[in-house]
């Protein structure tokens, strides 16, 4: 069976004064149909860029410069534009942080879904605000037909998270890229909207990309987790492997450090350092410097792309032994 | 006299914010209109004390109100109703001498350091200029005062000439920090003082706060929606909803034992990394508008065990076992 998403080799840069700066560098990865991917990272990993590449939205001084991006078989990468406005917003959709990013606060909510079902789809005004209605309904907000009439400020953060859900669900996309989409709510609104997204992917079969930099949240939401660092994917399987077995000295610092790892009161196992300059990466591989297993290979050449068991992808020369990851 | 049994102290402190009348309201007035004004009860009697050397975690949503809480604790702001007390003393009783040392007692540490950090003065500037206006120390020796401080967060004190933007995160986050700490303050108020750092860095600075507890003795309010956080670091936890603490406990029993239903279901919708794929079951309804709550218990339209009671009478914070505060009528039959 084609994979809903396939990505090989994409390699996103992009070319600033100050020189060339790799935000995504040789990532690949797949998403099967009804699929959650979990895509991890700090700030400045890549993952953001990764998510906007295969919604092609990336703007100069960016570009795609090699690789690949199969949706359900059909290459997206070099797409012309006019080819690009039959596949965003219909079979891909993306939801963001800020909800506001999707919605304009000065038309009411029913203007810009209406003209969202009709910029894709031969139908009439009145079953495209159906349409719309429904949309509502499925993701939970309580009397549709006037919140259709309302305005974003009207909305809560939460709901408003959930109307533009309700969007990017109006054409049943085969894929969605959700950019933190709960990373601004709170703890009990957050969890509302994993649960709709879980049981809506569920229902209609769409695939999900899920950025985010909290691994609790994923944890619990992804069939898999692809962990990046400066722009690559570092380790990459299915999410209790990699969460319960981590073979990456960096995905094995980032768990060692959660306060849940760590007995209550001691200091946290921290990862040294900082997330380096994407313009002045170091040798070798990126993570090297802050690494504890760090010997003299890391520092020639990026470590390859090695099949691990379980379904484990890694670019490392030391990984962590089986015996005591978690430790 | 003994000692006080706490170093600040809110008692029965209430904030409400309300929204002057603009012009066309005013004239609406003055033909006898009936206009309302819109108040928010940001505060709703709370209580809450801070212990020397203690850290006291303050958990909740948005529009619960913890961080006004934090800035009348850390005396930024005046309650409309109640008192803090500082060593035990009413602070609006003190003398002006006594007044600013209570006030450089508590120090508060921000959540974003690029909007609570000056980006045309540089590092140096922002350390320095707290102590060396308060008499703390004198101008000739105050560059060897930032540099012994930036130390002690961790920043390489050849760095003082810097401005902010050259930081990283971590870094400014360390510069905020160093900027409390300059005036040797007993409390430091820490809101949402980690919630925009990388995780890895997270780690760092939580590091970098029980350090400084251990090595200087310092109490903290330490506010944040991260209960995984909060639980590592307090030594006691408040839970806020709209204004009003509904559970206060130490750390140890309230994870383990939670009394109010409100706690029960923000531990249960805390995400775990150790849980693995599982379907989420939410907690119910949206946060409601404080200016606006519901009658009686705030949290009785979302809760499970809501009775008609709920709805007509707010349960009263009491207690229901030694240290442990809870408000709600469940406990009113045991």
């Amino acid at each position: 069976m084609t994979a809903t998403l396939e990505v090989a080799g994409l390699s996103t840069h992009f070319f600033t004064r100050a020189g060339v700066v790799k935000a995504v560098d040789g990532v690949s990865f797949s998403v099967q149909r009804g699929q959650v991917l979990g895509l991890v990272g700090e700030s400045g990993s890549g993952k953001t860029v990764t998510g906007l590449s295969i919604m092609g939205l990336v703007d100069r001084p960016g570009r795609i410069v090699s690789g690949s991006i199969k949706l359900a078989g059909q290459e997206l990468v070099g797409l012309s534009e006019k080819g690009w406005r039959t596949i965003r917003g219909r079979k891909i959709a993306m939801i963001f942080q800020d909800p506001m990013m999707t919605l304009n606060p000065v038309l009411r909510i029913d203007t810009q879904m209406i003209e969202t079902v009709l910029a894709h789809a031969d139908v009439s005004k009145d079953s495209a605000r159906e349409r719309c209605r429904q949309a509502l309904s499925r993701v939970g907000i309580p009397s549709p037909d006037e919140r259709l009439t309302a305005y974003p400020h009207q909305f809560s953060g939460g709901m408003r998270q959930r109307v533009a859900i309700a969007i990017a669900l109006l054409h049943d996309p085969e894929l969605i890229i959700a950019d933190e989409p709960t990373t601004a709510l709170d703890v009990t609104i957050q969890a509302q909207i994993i649960a709709q997204v879980q049981k809506l992917a569920a229902e209609t079969g769409t695939a999900i990309v899920w950025v985010t930099h909290d691994l609790a949240v994923v944890s619990g939401l992804s069939d898999r987790l692809a962990v990046m660092y400066a722009g690559r994917i570092i380790e990459e399987g299915p999410t209790a492997e990699v969460l319960t077995q981590p073979h990456h000295p960096y995905t094995a610092g980032l768990l060692h450090s959660l306060p849940i790892n760590n007995p209550r009161g001691q200091p946290l196992n921290q990862i040294p350092g900082s997330t380096p300059s994407l313009l002045r990466l170091p040798p070798g591989c990126p993570f090297g410097p802050r690494c504890t297993r760090k010997q003299h290979d890391c520092t020639q050449a990026m470590p390859p792309e090695t099949q691990g068991a379980n379904g484990v992808r890694l670019r490392c020369y030391h990984p962590v032994a089986r015996e005591g990851a978690m430790a | 006299m003994s000692a006080p049994k706490y170093l600040v102290d809110a008692r029965d402190v209430s904030k409400r914010f309300s929204q002057e009348p603009d012009l066309a309201q005013k004239v609406a007035g003055l033909l006898g209109a009936r206009t309302k004004r819109i108040v928010v009860h940001a505060l709703d009697h709370v209580s809450l004390g801070i212990a020397e050397g203690e850290v006291v975690g303050l958990v909740g949503e948005s529009g619960s109100g913890k961080s006004t809480l934090g800035r009348i604790i850390a005396g930024i702001w005046e309650p409309s109703e109640g008192e803090i007390h500082f060593a035990g003393r009413p602070r609006n009783e003190l003398n002006d001498t006594q007044r600013r040392a209570a006030d450089l007692a508590v120090q508060m540490v921000f959540q974003d350091p690029m909007s609570s950090l000056n980006p045309r003065m540089h590092v140096a500037e922002i350390i320095g200029e707290a102590p060396e206006y308060h008499g703390i120390v004198k101008a000739s020796e105050t560059a060897a005062y930032v540099a012994d401080i930036m130390q002690k967060v961790g920043l390489d004190p050849s760095f003082a000439e810097r401005y902010p933007h050259q930081f990283s995160g971590g870094q400014r986050a360390r510069i905020g920090i160093a900027r409390a700490l300059a005036v040797k303050p007993r409390v430091i108020v820490a809101d949402e003082a980690i919630a925009a750092l990388d995780v890895s860095i997270q780690a760092q600075v939580i590091n970098l706060f029980m350090k400084l507890r251990a090595d200087l003795g310092l109490a903290y309010l330490f506010i944040s929606h991260d209960l995984g956080v909060v639980r590592h670091l307090a030594d006691r936890v408040a839970i806020l909803y709209l204004g009003r603490i509904v559970e206060s406990a130490p750390a140890d029993e309230l994870f383990n034992t939670p009394n109010h239903p409100y706690t029960v279901a923000l531990l249960a919708n805390m995400p775990k990394v150790e849980t693995g794929k599982h379907a989420f079951a939410p907690l119910e309804g949206e946060i409601p508008s404080p200016i606006n709550p519901p009658s009686g218990c705030h949290f009785h339209p979302r809760c499970a065990h809501a009775m008609p009671r709920c709805a007509e009478v707010a349960p009263k914070l009491r207690e229901v076992a030694p240290g442990r505060l809870s408000a709600c009528h469940l406990n009113d039959g045991a």
